[in-house]
């Protein structure tokens, strides 16, 4: 492989195994929660639940599943290939559901449709008191929601695939006979294959680490049964147990997925597309605009108004200078983050396409789990993990140093909560990089080679600028997600350091809803500039900046 | 309202001040919402010049940050807002024993540890709520009946994954037996006009709605939406006033093990149940004092006086791994 000897190949290792172990040093903590275990509540969980759960959790990852790929490829394709009224400004505007959380949309859907919400009183103002309609609080809602907020991983990273496969193959398609259909079941979809696997992967992480919106809705999943176990039994480690099941499972799924994609993977073409393939007009433009109106609405516009609505009218409108606090805590922890991930996600790309080695494979496969653990088993790893190294080694050197009163200096930094990200928010980053990386073609590095730069000078000159795009979009899906992140947030925090999210977990753990409608919108503000640079920016790269 | 008003913007000036005092810290772990507990510290901090640092989260993570940061912790004081919680704390070895005859005199024996570890500052009473428009309360006797036929399809009752429903079920189990209270239950299950809530404020919303007509929460919700809507069509119903009395759990604090500034601690907690924090502390969220020689709020008040069930609250910790496997053998999720 022609690709830039920076640093020579061994230590390529290193960096996977490093980035490996990170992972891995909470996941420890987990394996090791196996040395005894609780009989008592092994059995009743065996016995009264575990078939539920599974059920359940089973249904809401294929429900989940079929939303996300359903919704976010239809509109990708829409968004990226054809022309109807409004796509400009849809195209970026489909994204913006990303800022939102997901316990967020999940207390103000309920809010908005449940039983005793404005849309059932008004319907059985209308239609007598005798009216019923299906509960919102229900397999079917709990899915309704989750499609909505993560519906945009499938959509952003389809739409990007769509865009890169160029103008030229579709059009080939097209001469030699296909219908529009044809060409997307046959060409467009097969090529986007990878891009919306990771996608629907990331979904599908997501939804098993998720707490917050199944809580609000009381719909139990395997989560919550960590949860309840580890809050109602104090069994943490039979939760941690539980923990390292779930993982096991989202592992098992991760290796049948890139098994099923196999090694195909597509280079970008080098004609940038201009303009829309299919122009869409009259009624099939405006059911087009519709579609995707709706989508928006309610994933967004919605969710939005009865927030201000909330705000507006629940007369408990706190804002003082603690927001500015918070609001300054919340840009810097997603910067710090953001940042620090991406390089350390971009090396363990990298060490994987340089080594690609079996062992270092699976090293870098394992450093993207962190993304499927719920957050406060991830931090209870860490926490532990940090607890060890305090008292055992960092409080005991300052002794031998002399310091006056030693310290721990791990648990409770800045440093361990940054880590936490780090683990957390890893797959996140991986994947646009590594797409990105993917993209390009050994032609440059090789030709750059004959024109005689060397390996750092190739990928400062090559590489990094191509990559650009990819390290954007990974650094700013993550900054998004630290945002929104809520529970190793919550545990790790140094003092002084509370979040948006924070506040929006104090407000409303007491089920006060409404009360949390301002840190919410001002929550779903500072994500919404990312979220669009993040877009229209993608749009750019792939339109403008693909002929270096 | 005003007095908090006034505290906050207290609140305020001294934070940020923070920085330039070097009075005494105390650290606390609080389970008990940030603005529930700011008040407190404020008024505190006015009084003595002790400043507060705390972080805010769930029981369960706390505990286990207390646990991982052993002797090295940094947090003096722990606040829950649930007697299991504290039991648990106690048990796992985070807290330390209190012979206080301030406490001993102020809080009656059944809402502390039996040896010192923690004690009770607020009450809450989990009690039935129903509707005015569709329930006259003549037909409302206690917590069992409402597992009588005459409730199906009636009854609107929380996740049992909350602690609250787990407390009043190990209490119901130390009453009146696990046979009994599995036919309760049960029978409450049976009677569910829809499946079980999240959150109290949800419910109490159904039964004003007319999804159900009954239901069991914690009164200070009930308090909350009856001030931001007087005519709110749902009214406290006070159960069991024949025999054992209404439900009431605690929110309630305990020094850790490893305090560094333990006798500040002490001091506070100690000022904490007098009738000067003891009333900012419950009113703030329409709870009752413990300290049972300071009257509730006038809003409180209103809503009767009762017999409360005098089983030690500890009890809720012992028996709750028994009442949650109780609560999901019969199907309450």
């Amino acid at each position: 492989m022609p690709l830039p000897s920076v640093v020579s190949k061994p230590q390529w290792r290193v960096v996977a195994y490093a980035g490996a172990v990170l992972v891995l040093l909470p996941l420890l903590v987990l394996a090791l929660s196996w040395n005894s275990l609780d009989s008592t509540i092994w059995n009743h969980l065996l016995e009264t639940q575990m078939t539920r759960l599974l059920g359940n959790t089973l249904v809401l990852v294929l429900g989940v599943i079929s939303g996300v790929v359903l919704l976010g490829v239809s509109l990708a394709w829409l968004t990226s290939l054809c022309s109807f009224p409004g796509r400009r400004w849809l195209d970026w505007a489909l994204m913006l559901p990303f800022a939102v959380p997901a316990y967020v949309l999940a207390f103000v859907m309920i809010g908005i449709m449940d039983f005793a919400g404005p849309l059932q009183t008004t319907l059985r103002g209308w239609l007598g008191s005798d009216f019923r309609m299906a509960s919102i609080r229900s397999t079917g809602g709990v899915i309704f929601v989750l499609v909505l907020v993560f519906y945009p991983y499938v959509y952003m990273l389809a739409r990007g695939a769509f865009l890169a496969q160029g103008r030229g193959l579709m059009e080939a398609a097209r001469i030699l006979g296909h219908s529009p259909w044809q060409a997307f079941w046959r060409v467009a979809l097969p090529m986007a294959r990878p891009a919306i696997g990771a996608g629907a992967a990331l979904a599908v992480m997501e939804t098993l680490a998720d707490f917050g919106a199944v809580s609000v809705f009381n719909y139990d999943t395997f989560t919550t049964a960590i949860y309840k176990t580890w809050y109602g039994f104090y069994s943490l480690q039979t939760a941690t147990q539980l923990a390292s099941l779930l993982l096991l499972f989202v592992l098992l799924a991760l290796y049948a997925e890139r098994r099923a994609q196999g090694s195909k993977r597509f280079p970008g073409s080098d004609k940038p597309r201009q303009g829309a393939l299919f122009q869409l007009r009259g009624v099939r433009g405006w059911l087009a605009t519709g579609y995707c109106l709706l989508v928006l609405s309610l994933a967004f516009i919605i969710p939005l108004i009865q927030l201000f609505y909330w705000l507006f009218t629940s007369g408990s409108n706190d804002f003082d200078e603690r927001y500015w606090s918070l609001i300054r805590n919340t840009l810097t922890l997603g910067a710090i983050a953001a940042v620090s991930t991406v390089v350390v996600a971009l090396l363990l790309v990298l060490a994987r396409r340089l080594q690609p080695i079996r062992r270092v494979r699976s090293a870098v496969a394992l450093a993207n789990l962190g993304y499927a653990l719920p957050g406060s088993v991830l931090a209870v790893g860490i926490m532990f993990a940090f607890s060890v190294a305090d008292n055992q080694l960092v409080v005991p050197l300052q002794g031998w140093l002399g310091v006056a009163s030693p310290t721990p200096l791990l648990l409770g930094s800045l440093f361990a909560l940054l880590l936490a990200y780090l683990i957390r928010f890893m797959a996140v980053a991986s994947g646009p990089i590594d797409t990105a990386l993917a993209r390009i073609r050994p032609a440059l590095p090789e030709a750059a080679h004959s024109l005689g730069h060397s390996g750092a000078s190739v990928f400062w000159r090559v590489y990094l600028p191509l990559l650009m795009p990819g390290l954007l979009s990974a650094g700013l899906l993550v900054f998004v997600d630290v945002l929104k992140e809520m529970p190793a947030t919550l545990l790790m925090r140094p003092f002084g350091w509370d979040t948006l999210a924070v506040r929006i977990h104090s407000l409303t753990a007491e089920g006060n809803w409404p009360r949390a409608a301002l840190p919410a919108i001002t929550l779903v503000a500072t994500g919404l500039l990312p979220v669009i640079v993040l877009i229209r920016r993608s749009a750019q790269s792939i339109s403008g900046g693909r002929t270096h | 309202m005003s007095v908090i008003r006034k505290l906050a913007a207290l609140g305020l000036a001294v934070s940020t001040l923070g920085g330039v005092a070097q009075a005494e810290e105390l650290v606390v772990y609080s389970a008990r919402q940030d603005h529930l507990i700011k008040p407190v510290f404020d008024l505190y901090t006015e009084k003595t010049g002790t400043t507060f640092k705390y972080i805010t989260d769930s029981e369960a993570p706390l505990l286990a940050r207390l646990k991982a940061e052993g002797a090295n912790t940094p947090a003096d004081l722990l606040i829950t807002v649930d007697a299991g919680n504290l039991w648990q704390a106690e048990q796992q070895g985070v807290l330390r024993a209190v012979d206080s005859e301030t406490i001993s005199a102020n809080i009656p024996a059944k809402y502390r540890s039996a040896d010192g570890y923690w004690t009770g500052l607020s009450l809450r009473a989990r009690t039935i709520a129903y509707s005015t428009e569709r329930v006259d309360p003549a037909e409302l006797s206690t917590y069992e009946a409402l597992a009588d036929e005459e409730w199906a399809a009636r009854l609107c009752l929380r996740t049992s994954r909350k602690v609250y429903n787990q407390s009043l079920t190990a209490t119901m189990m130390e009453s009146i037996g696990v046979e009994r209270t599995t036919e309760v239950l049960q029978g409450w299950v049976n009677n569910l006009a829809t499946p079980a809530f999240g959150d109290d404020t949800a419910l109490l919303n159904a039964i004003a709605a007319g999804q159900c007509d009954v239901g069991i929460v914690n009164s200070y919700y009930f308090g909350r939406l009856e001030k931001a809507d007087p005519s709110f069509p749902v009214k406290l119903f006070w159960p069991n006033q024949e025999d054992r009395g209404v439900h009431v759990n605690i929110s309630g604090a305990g020094v850790t093990a490893h305090a560094k500034h333990a006798d500040e601690a002490v001091a506070f907690l100690e000022w904490l149940t007098t009738e000067e924090a003891q009333r900012v502390f419950a009113d703030v969220n329409q709870e009752f004092p413990a300290n049972e020689s300071v009257a509730p709020s006038e809003e409180v008040a209103s809503w009767g006086d009762f017999k409360r069930d005098d089983v030690n609250v500890e009890v809720a910790g012992r028996r709750q791994a028994e009442a949650i496997m109780l609560m999901d053998r019969v199907g309450w999720h």
